[in-house]
Order: C-alpha cells, then sequence, then structure tokens
C-alpha cells in the first residue's frame, strides 16, 4: 500500500516535471501568441469561458493586451533557465566547496565551513534580495543571487559523504599508490554521494522557481517585458477586482511546477533510500 | 551543558562577523560611488563631502571597514536618506509588528501542523494521511505572495469579510503600551480594538504560516512514526495501557524533540516570508520597510536592516540548538 502511494506520487511528480520541461523548449511551437507584443485594442479581455471571451485568447489578455496563455508558456521557459543555471552554480560550487573541505579537513575545512554558515545565516530570500538589490535589479543576478544561497545544501551532502569514505580502506589504498587527490575524490568518492546529490538537485529545482518567482513579485528579478510568473502576479496587483485572471493563472503555474518538482524529489527520495523518509 | 553552550556561542561571533562584512562590502562592490549612493542622485557636493568624511570613504577599505564596527557598538545604523531618522530608530518602530505577525503565523503553524502530524502518523496510510499530506507538500510549494492576494481577492473583495491591509482601522482607538496592538488591546480590556487588530492579522498570519504549517506537519509526522515504531511502545502497549496513554504520555513527548527545533528554525523562516507577506498586506513591520528600502535604493537603511535581521536570525537559531541540547542531553555530550 505505502510503496503505491510513493509510486503514485513520484510518477505524478514526474509527469508534471516532464510536461513543464517539455512547454519551455517547445515554446515557440506551443505559444498561440507573442509573448511581448501588446496589442491596445484586446486590452484585459477574459478568459474564453466568459461571455466577452474568445478563443483567440484562450486565458484572456492582460492589461497591455498580451496573451497571458502564451507568457505562461514562455514564463515556463524563464522559470527553466533560471533554476538550471542558479541549481548548477550551487551543484557546482557546492561540490567543489564541499569536497575540499571535507577531503582535506583541518583549517580548510572550518574556514569553508564558516562561510557556509555566513551564507545560512541569513533567513530565506534575504540574502539574495540584499544581493541583487545592491547589484541591480536582473535576471541574471538574481539566478546569481539565488544559487550563492544554495551552495551549503550541497557543500553539506559532498562534505559528509567525503567525511564517511575517507576513513575506508579503498581510499587509502588509493592514495597509497599515488593517486592524485582530484580523481581519488571524482572517481571514488563523488559517486557514493550521487543518490542524496539528485534528490536536492530536484528539490532546489523547486525552490528555485519559487525564489525566483518571489524575487520577480519584488521587482528584482526579471524585468519587463520578459515573461516570467512572479513578475506578472506583480503586475496583476493593480487590476486584482477588475481582471482576477491576470493574477490568477499565473501563480496556478508556480504552484504546479514546484509541485512537480517537490513531488518528484519526495519521490526519488523514497526511492534511493527508504530510511531518509524525511 | 555550559560548556555546549559557550562552544555554540563562540562559533557565533565570527558567524555574525563575517555577516557584517559581507554587509559591509556590499555597499563597496556596487557600481557606482559610495557616497552618491547613500545621499542620491540630488545631494550637494557639500553634503557628498561631509558623508565622505563622516564614514572615511576615502580611507582604505580595512579602515572604513574598523570604523563600521565601532560604529556599530555605539548601535549607530546610520540614517536613512529619505527621512534622516536614525535606522535603528526606524527598526525599533517597526519590530513590534512584524513580531506580532511572526508570532501569529508560527502559532498557527505549530497548532495545526502537529496536529495534523499527529493524527497523520497515528492513522497512517488513511485517507486523512494522503490527503493531509499532501496538502503539506502544496503548501510548501505554495508562492505566498499569490496565496496572499487570493486571500485578499476573496475574503476582502469578493466576500468583504476581512480588512484589505493595515494593522488597525482608523477609526479605532487604542492606548498603545506594547505596540503589538492585539497584545495592548488585551491589556487594556479594549475588546471592540482586540476585534479590529485580530480581524487586521488573520489573513496576513494565516498567508505567512502556510509554509511552516506544512514543514512543520511533516516533520511532526516523520517523528511521531519514528518514535512509534520503537520498542518502548510495543511494551507500554503489551502492558496495556490505553491508546491515548501511549501515544501522547510516551511516544509524543520525545517526538516532540525534533519537532521543537523544527518549529524554532521556522520562526527565523518567518522573519525573513515577512518581507513578502507585510509588503502585500501593507503590514508595516520591518519586512514592508525593508522592500520599500530596496525599492527605493535607500542603502543605509538596506545595510542596517539586513544586519538586523540577520543577527535576530542567528541568535534565534543559538537558543534553539541550545534549547535542543537541553531537552536532548544527547547532544552536549559530543
Amino acid at each position: 500500500m505505502s510503496q503505491l502511494w510513493r509510486n503514485k506520487t513520484a510518477m505524478a511528480g514526474m509527469f508534471i516535471v516532464s510536461f513543464f520541461i517539455v512547454t519551455a523548449i517547445f515554446a515557440p511551437l506551443l505559444s498561440p501568441h507573442d509573448p511581448v507584443e501588446t496589442s491596445l485594442y484586446d486590452q484585459l479581455k477574459p478568459p474564453m469561458w466568459h461571455e466577452n471571451g474568445s478563443s483567440q485568447n484562450i486565458l484572456g489578455t492582460d492589461d497591455l493586451g498580451r496573451d497571458i496563455l502564451s507568457r505562461l508558456i514562455y514564463g515556463a521557459r524563464v522559470s527553466l533557465v533560471v533554476s538550471v543555471f542558479s541549481v548548477g552554480l550551487a551543484f557546482a560550487m557546492g561540490t567543489l566547496f564541499g569536497s575540499v573541505a571535507g577531503y582535506y579537513k583541518g583549517k580548510l575545512d572550518s574556514v569553508i565551513m564558516r562561510i557556509m554558515d555566513i551564507i545560512l545565516a541569513f533567513p530565506y530570500l534575504l540574502l539574495a534580495i540584499v544581493v541583487v538589490a545592491y547589484l541591480g535589479p536582473s535576471l541574471q543576478n538574481a539566478m546569481m543571487a539565488i544559487g550563492i544561497t544554495y551552495i551549503p545544501r550541497f557543500a553539506r551532502i559532498v562534505r559528509g559523504s567525503v567525511l564517511e569514505e575517507c576513513g575506508k580502506d579503498y581510499v587509502t589504498a588509493a592514495r597509497s599508490i599515488g593517486a592524485r587527490d582530484f580523481r581519488i575524490i571524482f572517481l571514488a568518492i563523488l559517486p557514493n554521494c550521487l543518490g542524496p546529490l539528485i534528490v536536492q538537485t530536484t528539490l532546489s529545482f523547486a525552490s528555485a522557481i519559487l525564489d525566483a518567482a518571489a524575487l520577480s513579485f519584488l521587482g528584482l528579478g526579471a524585468q519587463p517585458p520578459t515573461p516570467e510568473w512572479g513578475a506578472m502576479i506583480a503586475r496583476s496587483r493593480a487590476l486584482i477586482l477588475r481582471a482576477s485572471w491576470v493574477m490568477t493563472f499565473p501563480g496556478i503555474a508556480i504552484l504546479l511546477a514546484v509541485l512537480g518538482f517537490n513531488l518528484f524529489g519526495d519521490g526519488l527520495r523514497d526511492a534511493l533510500d527508504p530510511r531518509l523518509r524525511d | 551543558m555550559l560548556a555546549y553552550a559557550i562552544r555554540r556561542i563562540l562559533i557565533m561571533i565570527p558567524t555574525l562577523l563575517g555577516v557584517s562584512v559581507i554587509v559591509f562590502l556590499m555597499l563597496h562592490l556596487t557600481p557606482g560611488d559610495p557616497a552618491e549612493l547613500l545621499l542620491g542622485e540630488r545631494a550637494t557636493d557639500k553634503a557628498l563631502q561631509e558623508i565622505r568624511e563622516h564614514l572615511g570613504l576615502n580611507e582604505p577599505l580595512y579602515i572604513q571597514y574598523g570604523m563600521f564596527l565601532k560604529r556599530l557598538m555605539k548601535g549607530d545604523l546610520g540614517e536613512t536618506i529619505w527621512t534622516r531618522q536614525k535606522v535603528w530608530v526606524e527598526v525599533k518602530q517597526r519590530f513590534p509588528a512584524t513580531i506580532e505577525l511572526a508570532v501569529a503565523a508560527l502559532f498557527i503553524a505549530c497548532f495545526f501542523g502537529v496536529t495534523f502530524g499527529i493524527i497523520s502518523a497515528t492513522k497512517q496510510y488513511s485517507i486523512f494521511d494522503y490527503v493531509s499530506m499532501l496538502g503539506a507538500l502544496t503548501g510548501v510549494s505554495m508562492p505566498i505572495f499569490w496565496l496572499g492576494l487570493v486571500f485578499m481577492l476573496i475574503f476582502s473583495l469578493n466576500l468583504g469579510w476581512l480588512p484589505l491591509s493595515g494593522r488597525l482601522s482608523v477609526d479605532v482607538d487604542l492606548h498603545i503600551i506594547t505596540h503589538i496592538y492585539t497584545l495592548d488591546a488585551l491589556l487594556t480590556r479594549n475588546w471592540a480594538a482586540l476585534k479590529d487588530a485580530a480581524w487586521h492579522l488573520i489573513m496576513p498570519a494565516i498567508t505567512l504560516s502556510t509554509i511552516p504549517m506544512a514543514i512543520v506537519a511533516r516533520m511532526t509526522r516523520s517523528a511521531m512514526l519514528e518514535v512509534l515504531r520503537q520498542d518502548y511502545i510495543k511494551t507500554a502497549k503489551a502492558k496495556g495501557l490505553s491508546q491515548f496513554k501511549v501515544v501522547y504520555k510516551h511516544g509524543l513527548r520525545n517526538a516532540l524533540i525534533p519537532v521543537i527545533t523544527t518549529i524554532g528554525l521556522q520562526f527565523g523562516v518567518t522573519l525573513g516570508g515577512a518581507i513578502l507577506t507585510e509588503s502585500i498586506f501593507a503590514w508595516p513591520g520591518v519586512g514592508k520597510w525593508m522592500y520599500d528600502a530596496v525599492m527605493q535604493r535607500d542603502y543605509m537603511v538596506i545595510q542596517g536592516g539586513t544586519l538586523f535581521i540577520a543577527s535576530l536570525f542567528i541568535l534565534i537559531n543559538l537558543c534553539v540548538d541550545i534549547l535542543y541540547a537541553v531537552i536532548n542531553p544527547r547532544i552536549s555530550v559530543q
């Protein structure tokens, strides 16, 4: 019974994630309209199922006449790019820091862990907000800022794994025949923490989408006219009574995408090691 | 025990210093002249000169950092550009609002999170379990800035049940003591004001509580499951104790240990999440103040506010660590 639950949710997650990725990649083919093309004639048209709606704009238009469905589809692309870059950055730096800290131990370990603590000392979005506030609001800065905040997650996993493996015989053996340190780390130790790393990557994708949307909502991420789900919600605040659809659909998009990655990540975690459950 | 606490405090100090270094460096890493950044484009040359001398912007970086630390020791976080008020004064004014919101959100999160977690654990794999865990997963995936707007749409604009923003209606009289309005209303037995303040607090608090509630629920469930698997529970059941006694007296007490640390950590998270919630509901706390500062590029405020929030967060985590060691003596022996 429990196996069924886990498998079902992981399958659902995987389905949503695939849908999201396909939408992002094939955005130009799937999107009915251009996402940034404004049309003052078509302002604030309601979704298709309303009396004033039309099949031209299935989910309606926003205050500049831009088709919402198209913006949602291209928004998936923006979110995907942002999460890939920020998680990729965090993964690379985190793995580097973690393996160096765990392998060489001693002072290097302390210094690196202190830096990780400092990053973790900033609650939730604060560090990202500060970095972007100072460097200037743009999607690139937001990606970098979010990536920096995620480094400790990966560093911890890798460091723990490296520390654990270092005590084992095969590492001592490799060292004694003169294998270079990097070789030992990459070929022997890292494969052992691949499981938790994959889980963390998936779950970090979820957070990255959410954080990028939050930053864009605050005006610190995607700048107009880039179609980003969080930025769309920010714009819709003034229209909340007149045109609630402008606000509803991007939010649902964020929720579904993040939920998909979380479901998938949870399912992966259960599959890779049931003991790690929560 | 004391040694453990002292060790944790000692570790905290370089972290705090590191945070101050980052905050200090950010101003200098920004493209542009720091003096102009601080005072805005329309500052007079005289004013620019003054601030350069005051902050030592012409000195080498490490001397500037030293001056920065000295000012911090005196409690001088600078002044905002806009009102020339001292940053520290503004923080003190706005902090009670944030505390009220964070505590309310945390209370809601704990109450429902722990309850759902326990019930889910005791009825594992039931419909209730599935639904509440799915709900928890949804909660963790929820963009709270959107949720807040949705609540506003439904409960304020469509149904008219709850007020749209702010902490208190304009026509309500309240004698202010602690600046925590619900508390003040309670202390002065001003029931009308209490209802009004609570009415304003509900939506922001529930919005902010969503993510912590989900996390606490999941944590409670897994902690309870872990505990209920233990042998001593089997013993208790074999002894013939009632389900109630087994679960609550023997199981819950041990399960609550990781749950309490989770709750403590979530308090810090709510401080961070407050920025989003406060800006949506125009809740005049530290979060909204930081948001306005970021919008207006008021770097002094950003600096001071970040230092304040980060330091508070570190302090909270320290207390949670020590509390955990008190509850679970095995930790302090390491």
